[in-house]
């Protein structure tokens, strides 16, 4: 690890202690998790602590862990969140799961960084997981009228309806899909030491 | 009667300056905006759950369709995050060879932005021009690559091969007679390098046309300066990257602050802006294509003098030589494996950002272990910045949005993905 990343690593536990549930170095990377009720404190923290400083926010990404690995037993959405220093040159991951998997809400931190508003509404389109003082969570990259959350695991990746032009009717209609499914590439995962030399 | 003030005006998403399929809901005071909200998800097809249901190398041409214009950028970034994820290291050839075709790219990108931008303020002419510069970029994609919009040159492990030794020539045709293709063919005598260097040579002299055109050009000023101020602090808050934040006077370009392939080892510098409005972008995206020319013209003269290897030589993650396969069973067996089951990644999660023409673009990829994604997310520079268009547009002139677009250098392939 590099002396860099230690730092961080040691100003972050000093900034943050308790409200880091979890915190993973990986590939030159770090991840921390945190609850969400900390959520917004920890982000409040990250952004305004002159020795972290991370000013810019890069991304938020919502996951679907549902159908993670052999069997996830974790909470099943989660929003993580790509954060930029400029001054130090590092960065972070924050991930924060939401408490209830059949109705995931999780606080909004637009007013932390403005930049958020369109990332937020992206997960909230993608993964319908809701922004609780966000104050203009619309659908943004699906169809205006679209129904269901797309990126989630148990959406099918052909969807649910099509749309064409009916020469009869003079208008664009919609459909339940004709595309029959077709596995291209199946899923496969090994079972450990799969492929490695025998002894 | 009484005059009605307040209107709400849809501006695309057939707009021939939306560029692309960009609807944009106007609510005008006059003439004035007063809010702007972009409708995007037009162009939206789904990659990330398409990356979801294919193997790590088949999503990598999908990556050349998000930002069309910068497609060999969005692969280097793909490319990083999933060799981050494996653990392996590229050979110093293939890292020359992509930050060679980085910057062809940035060129090619900057080209048309600088065009379409003119062509929607008033100026015709400019991107005529720049698409001549961009015929010979384009031809030297097709020639390294195949293809000249999507090459999906940049494969995991290195580049899919190296550069060729003969540039590809024009042939006498019903449509040209023999002289014109002998003046055609005139600077592709040689190999590759020496069409793109003969292009090294000329471009400082294209480049100075186009600052005689534009820079100091009356209306060019009148249009640009003073529209769409963003204030450095305004453009962090608003997770502005690329010129866009260099515009606005923040020093900030990922190639030196967190180098990647060869961009250590050249030289090149770093424009940043004052004023932070469309006139400074501007400036910024045009000083940027004359440093992408001095890049190019350093990794030529490396690439001359250093031959060798363009892929990882780990054959259990990168397709194995043609010819190996005729004598090796090994060999044999790893390409059935790398095209038919692909790759698996471990357990792990990766995120790889590059400079891209437009800002900062980073692929985040979760793997659980399996032969295709879990979740790969794009973070696509746009998106951010187009979000921002409410609060840049607010106050303006209706023919100011445009610039505004213009200068924010949009396109739907990324930012819809």
């Amino acid at each position: 690890m590099s002396a860099k990343l230690e730092t961080l690593e040691n100003r972050l536990r000093a900034t943050l202690g308790a409200r880091i549930a979890r915190f993973v170095v990986a590939l030159g990377e770090i991840t921390i998790e945190t609850k969400v009720a900390d959520y917004v404190e920890t982000m409040r923290l990250l952004r305004d602590t002159p020795e972290l400083d991370f000013d810019l926010l890069v991304d938020l990404c919502g996951v679907d862990y549902s159908t993670y690995g052999d069997g996830w037993t974790g909470r099943r959405y989660a929003a993580v969140t790509h954060l930029l220093s400029l001054a130090h040159n590092w960065r972070v991951r924050v991930r924060v799961f939401a408490e209830a998997d059949d109705f995931p809400v999780l606080p909004s931190i637009v007013p932390i960084w403005n930049s958020v508003n369109w990332y937020e509404r992206e997960a909230f389109d993608l993964f319908g997981i809701l922004f609780e003082g966000h104050t203009d969570l619309r659908r943004i990259l699906t169809d205006y009228n679209f129904v269901g959350h797309p990126l989630c695991k148990d959406f099918p990746l052909a969807g649910h309806m099509e749309m064409r032009y009916d020469e009869k009717e003079g208008r664009v209609v919609y459909q339940p899909v004709s595309i029959v499914p077709r596995e291209v590439a199946p899923r496969v995962r090994h079972e450990p030491g799969y492929g490695e030399a025998h002894d | 009667m009484t005059e009605i003030r307040d209107h709400t005006l849809n501006f695309g998403p057939q707009h021939p300056a939306a560029h692309g399929v960009l609807r944009l809901v106007l609510e005008m005071d006059g003439e004035v905006i007063v809010r702007a909200d972009p409708h995007i998800g037009l162009l939206h097809r789904g990659t990330e759950k398409f990356a979801e249901n294919r193997t790590w190398a088949q999503s990598l041409p999908f990556m050349d369709r998000l930002d069309y214009t910068c497609m060999m950028c969005n692969e280097h970034a793909y490319c990083l995050a999933v060799e981050r994820l494996l653990g392996i290291e590229i050979p110093e050839r293939a890292k020359y060879l992509r930050t060679l075709f980085d910057e062809v790219t940035r060129l090619l990108a900057h080209l048309l932005s600088l065009g379409a931008h003119a062509l929607d303020v008033g100026a015709m002419s400019i991107m005529l021009y720049a698409l001549r510069d961009r015929e010979d970029l384009l031809d030297v994609c097709e020639a390294a690559a195949g293809a000249r919009m999507h090459p999906a040159y940049y494969r995991i492990g290195g580049v899919s091969r190296d550069l060729p030794e003969q540039m590809p020539q024009y042939r006498e045709s019903k449509w040209k007679n023999a002289a014109t293709v002998k003046k055609f063919n005139e600077n592709r005598q040689g190999s590759l390098l020496d069409f793109l260097e003969d292009f090294t040579n000329r471009f400082p002299k294209h480049h100075a046309e186009y600052h005689t055109l534009l820079t100091d050009n009356r209306i060019w000023k009148q249009r640009l300066v003073n529209i769409g101020v963003v204030s450095p602090e305004r453009a962090k808050q608003l997770g502005f990257t690329g010129a866009m934040l260099r515009g606005s006077g923040v020093e900030w370009d990922l190639r030196k602050k967190q180098p990647y392939a060869a961009y250590d080892k050249v030289d090149f510098d770093v424009p940043v802006g004052v004023h932070g409005d469309s006139y400074d972008r501007y400036l910024v995206r045009m000083e940027e294509m004359f440093q992408a020319n001095r890049i190019i013209k350093q990794c030529i003269a490396w690439l001359r003098t250093h031959p060798g290897a363009v892929m990882a030589e780990n054959h259990k993650v990168t397709p194995p030589r043609r010819a190996d396969m005729k004598s090796n069973m090994e060999s044999l067996i790893h390409h059935f494996k790398y095209f038919s089951e692909g790759v698996h990644i471990p357990q792990g999660e990766a995120y790889a950002a590059v400079e891209h023409p437009k800002g900062e673009f980073g692929i985040y990829a979760i793997s659980d272990g399996a032969n295709m994604p879990y979740r790969l997310k794009i973070r696509s520079p746009g998106f951010a910045h187009l979000a921002a268009m409410d609060e840049m547009a607010r106050g303006h002139m209706l023919a100011d949005v445009v610039t505004i677009i213009g200068s924010q250098d949009i396109v739907f392939g990324e930012i819809d993905r």
